[in-house]
């Protein structure tokens, strides 16, 4: 028991290694505010091409969220990140986090957004385009309001799991929160900085995986 | 008239809380006896109903059945003494993900244990019964409501009821459809079924009700023939509430 | 342009090294399987077990799911794998990546095969219990199939989720897909390996997407 207490709970290691990964959370939540913003614009983009009637666009915009929700994140870090370099294309860590992320994220976003514009009654479109509205203000004012509401916890229980992703970036050596708390583990022997990188984990997502299923209390027949 | 009751209600009293929703409640129902319970809604009477086969727990009070207490004994006596008591619900409540024929068989398979091919002959009997045998490998999606309750009533007859209880059985029904619904009633009447029923198909009481009861706010206000009730209601309760149903 | 393909798609490297990657996508296919197997299972019967409704085990329950609802599984599979052995609990790669990978999605489905049962309406719990079934059979035989069956769409793509993740293998030796083309990259000095793993991801989890997007719009069976 002491032991496990030691290796896992080490008060005095955790103190110590505690403004190192506060640093690390710094970075993580930088991440989180580019992947998730730009996985929310794009998503929206691809998923109204998704639905367009157009099939020029639609085909295109299907096959990049199959294939994107196909291919898991690490393996676009990795592409992009070491990848890319061989075409003569070098970019730094934190860009390579951001266009993988997006590629991944928007693809899902994208999937949300669609259940929730298909989810808006026709009525609504129809109208609010007989009051003489745009086809863009139709969706601005009356239809994406209403479908970002009905797919809200998916939108929640989708941003949870982003969060979660960006942990991926300590692979390829971005000092975000799990990259500090490894480093951290591998020069003082002691897994206790990544059980507190646990801990800040838990902290910052169970509130609101708690929300996603006060949400999700039913599942539509 | 039977000696002994088949179904007895005993100073049942029944709280949700602080709410006390049935008050010394004390009813008798005899073999064969079809008796018509009526009153305004929130009155207790689905409570009522439903704490004969305890889906809701009495507070205090006994329930008979054919001579013996169901509040006494253990888990599996009071499966036992649900296959003995027949319920039909308002909203049928039949498996969607079985067939017309898995409905009728699952609790006579698993509750019962008979053997498939005796479940499957006793089921087809009752769908015949409520003259819906040609619908038995149907699913519930692809019947009309009045087809889905007359199979909610075969798959209570099959597991050989002592007693049915029906609560509102025609009130989700489309008018058109009530009456293939009360036909199959007259028919259990007739063959001798014991039956306690809620609704508020007045007609239907006139004409097959042995005796009628009204409740309001958690008692029993009045009971006795249907003639009686309707004819010449004692309580004042009772005639409000009749003018305002037949108005 | 030439450049490109001789860089992404260099045929010699491919051939030399396909069968490594043809390699991991076994490694990955059979981790894939068993956390399937094992994840599913035990939320399906953690789910179960949340609908006898008792106190202290559910409250148990909900904090199991919440927990490995938040935590990165790539948290966890650092912890397992460099903090377990100095307790004494060494465990290899792949285990390391079932056991993480299994609890993470058992967690998720138990919350998904959960909303299921809710989902369920009380009439069909009243009807069974009144027939004299009881609660275990009544939930066996009426609610469970209803149940799984709402519980299909969102529980394949929390499959597809979680076994994408077996990459993460890559981060502490498994040899599947990613780890045997980084490998490859980094002998052959090409970055046509990683091309390769692209390939064999497409191959395996593109027909599960298209899966998951038929099933979630077919899944209207009530209606049937
Ligand atoms: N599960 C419950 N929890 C709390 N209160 C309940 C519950 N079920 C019923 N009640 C209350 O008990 C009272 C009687 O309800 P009940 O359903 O028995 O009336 P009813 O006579 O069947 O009415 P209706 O004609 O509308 O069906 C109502 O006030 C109702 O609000
Ligand atoms: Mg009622």
């Amino acid at each position: 028991m002491d032991i496990f207490l030691d290796q896992f709970f080490n008060l005095a290691i955790m103190t110590k290694v505690f403004p190192l990964l506060l640093k690390g959370l710094w970075m993580t939540v930088k991440l989180c505010i580019a992947v998730i913003l730009l996985g929310l614009v794009g998503g929206l983009f691809v998923a109204l091409g998704n639905l367009s009637p157009q099939r020029w666009v639609r085909w295109p915009t299907v096959v990049y969220t199959d294939v994107f929700r196909a291919l898991p994140p690490l393996v676009l870090l990795i592409f992009i990140y070491s990848g890319l370099p061989f075409a003569g294309i070098k970019v730094s860590p934190f860009t390579a986090v951001v266009i993988a992320f997006l590629l991944n994220n928007s693809s899902y976003y994208a999937e949300v957004y669609r259940a929730g514009l298909i989810s808006v009654a026709k009525g609504q479109w129809e109208a609010a385009a007989s009051t003489g509205l745009s086809r863009s203000q139709v969706l601005t004012y009356v239809v994406l309001p209403q479908a970002v509401r009905n797919v809200l916890p998916d939108l929640l229980s989708n941003t949870v799991e982003v969060v979660k992703l960006t942990s991926l970036a300590s692979v390829i050596s971005l000092s975000e929160l799990l990259y500090s708390a490894d480093m951290a583990r591998s020069v003082t022997y002691n897994a206790s900085p990544l059980v507190l990188a646990a801990l800040f984990y838990l902290v910052l997502l169970w509130p609101l995986v708690r929300l996603v299923s006060h949400f999700q209390r039913r599942l539509a027949a | 008239m039977a000696y002994r009751p088949m179904l007895e209600i005993v100073a049942l009293e029944k709280r949700f809380g602080s709410n006390t929703v049935l008050k010394n409640i004390d009813l008798k129902v005899a073999g064969g006896e079809l008796v018509f319970v009526i009153g305004p809604s929130g009155s207790g009477k689905s409570t009522m109903l439903r704490c004969c086969n305890r889906l809701e727990e009495p507070t205090s009070g006994d329930i008979i059945l054919d001579g013996r207490n169901i509040m006494s004994g253990t888990s599996r006596d009071l499966n036992r003494m649900r296959l003995q008591v027949g319920m039909v619900f308002q909203g049928f409540h039949l498996y969607p993900h079985m067939s017309v024929l898995k409905n009728v068989t699952l609790a006579q398979r698993k509750a019962l244990k008979r053997s498939k091919p005796d479940a499957d002959a006793r089921a087809m009997d009752m769908l015949e019964r409520v003259g819906l045998a040609h619908k038995a490998n149907a699913y519930p999606a692809e019947l009309s409501g009045g087809q889905q309750q007359r199979v909610a009533i075969a798959r209570a007859l099959a597991l050989d009821p002592k007693v049915m209880l029906f609560d509102e059985p025609t009130s989700a029904l489309d008018p058109e459809l009530v009456g293939s619904v009360l036909k199959v009633m007259k028919d259990l009447k007739s063959k001798g079924m014991t039956m306690l029923v809620v609704s508020h198909e007045m007609a239907f009481a006139r004409e097959t009700a042995d005796r009628v009861v009204f409740m309001d706010g958690g008692v029993v206000v009045e009971e006795g023939k249907p003639e009686e009730i309707f004819g010449a209601p004692k309580a004042e309760r009772t005639r409000t509430f009749l003018s305002r149903v037949s108005s | 342009m030439d450049r490109f393909l001789d860089t992404f798609f260099n045929p010699v490297v491919m051939a030399k090294y396909a069968p490594d990657v043809i390699g991991g996508m076994g490694v990955t296919l059979t981790i894939a399987a068993a956390v399937i197997f094992a994840g599913i299972g035990l939320g399906l019967a953690l789910a179960c077990l949340r609908a006898y409704g008792l106190t202290i085990l559910n409250f148990f329950i909900i904090c199991y799911a919440d927990i490995f609802r938040s935590l990165p599984p790539l948290v966890l599979i650092l912890i397992l794998y460099f903090g377990f052995p100095s307790i004494g609990i060494r465990l290899s790669g792949p285990m390391v990546l079932f056991v993480v990978l299994s609890l993470t999605l058992a967690a998720f489905a138990e919350e998904i095969f959960w909303a299921g049962f809710s989902s369920v309406e009380k009439g069909q719990w009243e009807a069974g219990i009144a027939t004299g079934l009881g609660f275990t059979r009544t939930l066996a035989y009426v609610a469970l199939p209803q149940a799984v069956r709402l519980a299909m769409p969102p529980l394949v793509n929390r499959v597809l989720a979680i076994t994408k993740m077996t990459a993460l293998g890559s981060a502490i030796g498994v040899a599947e897909i990613l780890s045997t083309s980084t490998t490859a990259q980094s002998f052959s000095g090409s970055a046509t390996p990683l091309t390769l793993s692209v390939i064999a991801y497409l191959v395996i989890f593109l027909p599960m997407v298209v899966f998951a997007r038929w099933l979630e719009r077919n899944s209207a069976w009530k209606s049937r």
